[in-house]
């Protein structure tokens, strides 16, 4: 573990260079702790994939003293299991709606439905939100379904879009810019801001299974 | 309350960000010039998280619909009054429009301006702030015909106005890193002698800089990680990319080095075209910089006094003195 400055009002704390289950189980156990008791000045936590950024407001926060916290963090036991809510997201895939489904089978050589049946088997980790609020990385994918980015990023994905590329899945919460392969879409409503309690449907943590209908 | 006649550029509503979300993958956006929002809020009588209109180049021509008191920072205007006479409204000031008035913000001076008004922007509130993330769609980006609803204020007393401070001049202070030993000795001595200029690929989540490019080592992708306003991302191009405000909360380019608190203002005033350096600091520095501004911050607030009759004779003065320039600088 290392503490790397993120200018005057962040510091981000650094497990590894990797994405892989058990460093964010680090991840998610040093995120918890200060969820839970946050230290003064501390006025945002950004868990991702090997690290926490910790933003903080640099008038108000005693330095020092959050470093040494920080530092303590080193110790802690990673989150044996993935303690988050475990949420099925039911997606329509292929057609329109995931025009990049027959494109991708034919390039790792299986079918559609083996795609399919697939993703739909598998437990993905909620790595971390970002990109656009409630936007969720999502992991990890069996190694033959590693696909890179889309040589041309589409200039419009449609809201509620199931995507992966790389050893990722992830959902467009809005309609945005996107390189990733397009396999479906789904109707559950990935980020409600009026809801402040939990805006995001999906947080660090979470696991996720998508549900063909 | 405010009908919109005219948006010539765009401008936002903003105030000072929304924060406390950014674990959801929530910009932080807000204010790109967070002092001057706070004096132009002081000016008129607001807390200084009151919501106000950042504009950019030419702001918008508004009509009053009720009695409103505004301000402006870093902007002028022309209010037309009912009884059709014009009078100049010189920054730093206020002025009170009764219904039916205009105010058409012609000039923006730099890169940002604010207008604030008594009571605030009363546009919805999300997640805690009233800023615009276009991306999401919240808040409020200006549109002929858009209404603007504001909070209630009290509008009597005599009209105020401050003494404007300077932005510190000088490079731009940095804290190397995270990723500074992703960068050779070459990039490192590049970054810190040459001067890089502003692109037009420049808007509220960062500016685009060109200059000598910034050499890696091992590459200029990293597995994405937390990012703040002030970070210094750079592609494989080497070209530098300073995030502003609206930022995603998380990136992918390697970090050479993050601008400091007290400078992002100076950052977010900055156009196209604007040339820059930056020099390292540590953090004892970069909070001596936050501690001096809040002291400048405080004698600026410490000069707001009624307008007088003598002010509005040195404005008079200083609009010849800009019509003069601005006929140098825009003459054929």
């Amino acid at each position: 573990m290392r503490i790397l400055p993120l200018g005057d009002a962040a510091l981000t704390i650094e497990w590894g260079e990797a994405i892989d289950p058990a460093i964010h189980a680090r991840v998610l156990a040093a995120y918890e702790a200060l969820r839970d008791a946050p230290p003064a000045g501390v006025i945002d936590l950004v868990p991702t994939y090997r690290s926490l950024t910790v933003h903080f407001d640099p008038l108000t926060t005693d330095r020092a003293a959050l470093f040494e916290r920080l530092q303590a963090l080193a110790g802690i036991a990673p989150k044996s299991a993935l303690a988050g809510r475990h949420i099925e997201i039911a997606v329509r895939f292929g057609g329109a709606e995931g025009p990049d489904l027959e494109a991708v089978a034919s390039q790792v050589g299986r079918s559609p439905d083996e795609i399919v049946d697939t993703l739909c088997a598998l437990t993905l980790r909620v790595y971390m939100i970002g990109f656009l609020p409630g936007f969720p990385y999502l992991g990890d994918l069996p190694e033959w379904l590693r696909l890179a980015r889309r040589a041309t990023p589409r200039t419009r994905v449609a809201a509620g879009s199931v995507a992966i590329a790389g050893q990722q899945a992830a959902i467009y919460p809005w309609p945005s810019p996107g390189g990733w392969h397009l396999l479906g879409r789904t109707d559950s409503l990935l980020f409600d801001a009026n809801d402040p309690a939990r805006p995001a449907l999906l947080a660090p943590g979470d696991t996720v299974r998508f549900v063909r209908v | 309350m405010f009908e919109t006649l005219a948006v010539p550029f765009p401008a936002t509503i903003q105030d000072l960000g929304r924060v406390g979300y950014r674990h959801f993958g929530v910009p932080v956006s807000g204010a790109l010039d967070r002092v001057s929002l706070k004096l132009a809020n002081a000016l008129v009588g607001n807390r200084p998280d009151a919501a106000a209109l950042e504009m950019r180049f030419v702001g918008p021509k508004l009509r009053a619909l009720t009695t409103v008191r505004v301000a402006l920072a870093y902007a002028e205007a022309t209010i037309e009054r009912n009884d059709g006479s014009r009078v100049r409204l010189p920054p730093w000031q206020t002025a009170t429009l009764a219904a039916g008035e205009c105010l058409d913000i012609h000039r923006v001076h730099g890169g940002v301006g604010y207008l604030a008004v008594t009571g605030g922007f009363a546009t919805p509130l999300v997640l805690g702030s009233r800023s615009t993330d276009l991306r999401a769609g919240w808040g409020c980006a200006l549109r002929e015909g858009t209404t603007l609803p504001v909070g209630d204020g009290e509008c009597a007393g005599p009209e105020r106005r401050l003494s404007p401070p300077d932005f510190p001049a000088g490079p731009i202070r940095v804290i190397p890193g995270p990723q500074a030993e992703r960068f050779t000795a070459a990039a490192w001595e590049t970054f810190l002698s040459d001067a890089y200029t502003v692109t037009e690929q420049a808007d509220r989540m960062g500016l685009r800089l060109a200059g000598p490019p910034l050499t890696h080592q091992g590459g200029a992708d990293i597995v994405s990680e937390g990012v703040a306003p002030g970070s210094i991302q750079v592609p494989a191009d080497g070209q530098p990319i300073v995030l502003l405000a609206d930022a995603q909360t998380v990136g992918g380019y390697a970090k050479i080095a993050t601008v400091i608190s007290a400078d992002l203002p100076r950052l977010g005033r900055m156009l196209p075209g604007a040339s820059l350096r930056f020099t390292v600091v540590d953090l004892v520095a970069a909070q001596a910089a936050l501690v001096e501004e809040q002291a400048w911050f405080t004698r600026a607030l410490a000069s707001i006094r009624p307008a007088t009759e003598e002010d509005a004779a040195i404005d008079q003065a200083a609009l010849y003195e800009a019509n003069l320039i601005d006929g140098v600088v825009y003459g054929e």
